[in-house]
């Protein structure tokens, strides 16, 4: 396909940048993170994600969704970034709703009308230490009754604490490392034995530490095959990965935006600070590595919606190029915006701080360009 | 079956046919490409069959209208014949400047006459041709350019010095900026065509650090051009110059290797895993040329909708001329002492080395990396000043 939008996907771009920019601006993130809410999210706001179609964006046309692909969850995603608009879109429209694709129809019809609702948030809750390591999952799920028992802790679980429904990965044979033995279950946020301690973050997200304490679920709770959830795991994670690589580009252009305006109105020793090559170098390099990780984030979409092969090697080059040009964006960000940029005030330095928040969610730039290198063969 | 992937088939079935198995192969160096011209020497019988029967079908230029030695072929049927051609890995027919940098100049801005004579030159690997552009005291700072072109009624007559004029000792013509007023700096220079055979011309190949003479100090001594080898306006030859440059700037971002998101690292595995450092900056490459591949395709996609700023050939260039430096820092730190042999068969005539060197020039020739980031600040960012 062309590396181009087409005039839906332009369309869609147009109504996701007003609505976000008129709905969900910066000021909106502000409100919800100087009140201390307890989900770092508006569930109003959430409800007009439902209203405007893009909750359930990727959920298939013959389940009540709009059936569209990656290409489409980015445009929303970039907005978002752009506005540091705070929703659980990520977690529940792109990766719990990838995984769900791969359920069977009494799981979907359970859970893809809440999405399309605008009243349902999902956990993804994957990680077991302080960096993203899914073959290492040692979370236990021994067969009992119909069901399993899941037994041991989760962390980094966005939105956690406020999520209807948890997507947890365990190990039902096999031994960490492996990526066989492992599958995926849908846990009630009810569910005897499951506790959560939430904590804010530096963006002001809010996640959960998840114990799981012999969690009874039912046969009808797992997500695709018994034993087989790698194939369904590193569906979700690739959608998580592109998609926060979408919101990535999104977060790394706003920041840079607002940097070229201030580049543009600062005056020092009598002259706009812009008119310095220095700067304009510096400008003009950071243009070009945001250039760049749009591309390969549309490349990489757009190999995923087709199914490509190669779909999972640019997945990880994309994430690991728009986390380090995004991080290029904050940092010249707040270094070029002098000590305004250190406020709390301006808005930079929270553009700042959810960089650091997405470059680490579903592995960083490190562990992508290691899996290039191995997926490249050496 | 849409008409696209019908002509995909066909596209494939041609070449399928017609591309010798030798020419399926990458070239082993600068002496194995088919560059053309009048003192060409094919090196070998497939190198004659194959551009000999993509002239006939129009691929060597197969984005180029009919009546002037192409296929007439849309933007995405080029794309698709291009895919295909990686596909099977099938050579360029033919390298060529005037493809590259002359055609689309005489596609905008000549006369019909000028476009069928010397596009179909051009297209049927004919005439080779060099560029004449920087003189020794104007390299980034080309408009200052000395080289004058003195009016004699059906001719000018022109004296002056080109330097880095690229195998000015190989081309037949050339295509020169020429000033034929002194007055006025921008316009005041004319688009020239002449026979490097004209009597006043002489060259003279310039060494590099790389031990090899791609580029030329070229010298004119009372030339004399007739006034129908002027492209373009008289007075008015910037334009076609900057436009030409667009089209340099194109051609040398694409440059790099293979010119595909292959891995060079594979083949280094054992090295790779011995220095856990060195993997990682190989990884970082990986990234970025794959960032570069896509980054490409989309420019490429955008520019031939008209989508691309006009100045982002500018960006490309930039990007991909630091990432093919890059490249070649990895290939000789891989390497080892190996790449530094100069001259052994081992290390087939010290070809990492020189090319390591040749490429420290693609961030200088067509603008340097700071001119580019200059055009890319003040045209695309708009940021002020002068």
């Amino acid at each position: 396909m062309a590396m181009t939008l087409n005039d839906d996907q332009n369309m869609l771009r147009d109504s996701a940048r007003d609505f976000m920019a008129s709905e969900a601006p910066v000021t909106h993130f502000r409100k919800f993170r100087d009140m201390g809410c307890k989900d770092g999210f508006s569930h109003g706001l959430w409800k007009q994600f439902a209203e405007m179609g893009f909750t359930g964006i990727l959920i298939p046309e013959a389940d009540g969704g709009m059936g569209m692909g990656q290409i489409e969850a980015g445009i929303v995603l970039e907005e978002i970034g752009r506005n540091l608009s705070p929703s659980p879109f990520l977690t529940t429209s792109v990766a719990a709703v990838e995984a769900l694709k791969l359920a069977d129809k009494a799981m979907r019809d359970r859970w893809f009308p809440g999405i399309l609702a605008g009243e349902t948030v999902i956990g993804i809750a994957i990680e077991e230490g302080v960096k993203h390591r899914p073959e290492k999952i040692a979370c236990v799920a021994t067969r009992s009754g119909n069901g399993f028992k899941l037994t041991g802790q989760k962390q980094f679980v966005v939105q956690g604490a406020s999520s209807d429904m948890l997507i947890v990965a365990a190990r039902t044979a096999g031994a960490a490392g492996e990526t066989d033995g492992l599958t995926l279950f849908a846990v009630d946020k009810d569910a005897a034995g499951l506790s959560m301690e939430a904590t804010r973050l530096v963006d002001s997200a809010v996640a959960a530490h998840v114990k799981l304490d012999g969690v009874q679920v039912d046969a009808d709770a797992i997500i695709g095959e018994v034993d087989g959830g790698w194939s369904v795991l590193s569906k979700m994670l690739d959608a998580g990965r592109v998609g926060a690589a979408a919101e990535m580009v999104g977060v790394g252009t706003g920041a840079m935006d607002l940097t070229f305006d201030y580049l543009k109105t600062r005056k020092q020793f009598d002259r706009v600070i812009g008119e310095f090559q220095a700067l304009q170098h510096r400008a003009a390099h950071l243009y070009g590595e945001m250039e760049g990780a749009r591309s390969i984030v549309l490349k990489a979409q757009s190999l995923m919606d087709e199914g490509h092969a190669k779909a999972a090697l640019y997945v990880a080059a994309a994430k690991a190029k728009a986390g380090l040009a995004c991080n290029l964006a904050v940092r010249e960000g707040v270094q070029m915006h002098g000590g305004i940029g250190m406020t709390d005030e301006y808005d930079i330095g929270l553009y700042m701080k959810r960089d650091r928040g997405l470059n680490e969610f579903f592995g960083d730039a490190y562990y992508h360009a290691d899996r290039v290198a191995t997926m490249n063969g050496y | 079956m849409s008409d696209l992937e019908t002509f995909r088939a066909e596209a494939r079935a041609w070449l399928e046919e017609n591309c010798p198995a030798e020419m399926r192969t990458p070239a082993k160096g600068d002496d194995d490409v088919c560059w053309g011209g009048r003192n060409f020497v094919f090196q070998s019988e497939a190198q004659k069959l194959w551009l000999e029967a993509c002239v006939a079908k129009g691929y060597t230029v197969p984005d180029w209208p009919k009546a002037y030695g192409g296929a007439g072929l849309s933007p995405q049927e080029t794309k698709i014949l291009r895919q295909e051609m990686a596909r099977l890995g099938c050579r360029s027919p033919l390298n060529s400047f005037g493809i590259w940098m002359l055609g689309p100049a005489l596609l905008k801005f000549g006369t019909e006459e000028q476009k069928v004579h010397y596009m179909g030159q051009i297209a049927r690997g004919e005439i080779r041709w060099c560029q004449g552009y920087s003189e020794p005291g104007s390299g980034s700072d080309l408009v200052s350019m000395q080289t004058f072109g003195e009016d004699k009624g059906d001719h000018w007559v022109v004296n002056g010095q080109k330097i880095w004029t690229s195998y000015a000792d190989k081309a037949d013509w050339i295509f020169c900026l020429v000033r034929t007023d002194k007055a006025n700096k921008y316009h005041g220079i004319s688009f020239l065509l002449f026979d490097m055979e004209t009597a006043g011309v002489s060259t003279k190949p310039i060494k590099l650090i790389s031990g090899n003479s791609p580029f030329c100090e070229t010298f004119f001594d009372n030339v004399v051009v007739p006034k129908d080898q002027l492209v373009g306006e008289i007075n008015r030859g910037w334009d076609v110059a900057k436009y030409l440059l667009g089209h340099e700037r194109e051609m040398i971002s694409g440059m790099g290797g293979d010119g595909g998101v292959t891995s060079i690292g594979a083949a280094m595995k054992a090295v790779l895993a011995e220095e856990p450092v060195l993997r990682a900056q190989m990884a970082l490459f990986d990234v970025d040329n794959l960032t570069f591949r896509a980054h490409g395709e989309r420019f490429m996609d955008e520019w031939k909708t008209g989508k691309a700023h006009p100045a982002y050939s500018n960006l490309m260039k930039y990007v991909g001329t630091e990432l093919n430096k890059k490249r070649n820092e990895l290939v000789m730190s891989i390497g080892g002492s190996q790449a530094l042999e100069w001259e052994s068969e081992r290390a087939n005539g010290g070809s990492k080395a020189r090319n390591w060197l040749r490429t420290k020039a693609n961030s200088i020739e067509g603008g340097t990396s700071e001119v580019m980031l200059n055009v890319v600040s003040k045209r695309i960012l708009e940021m002020p000043g002068a």
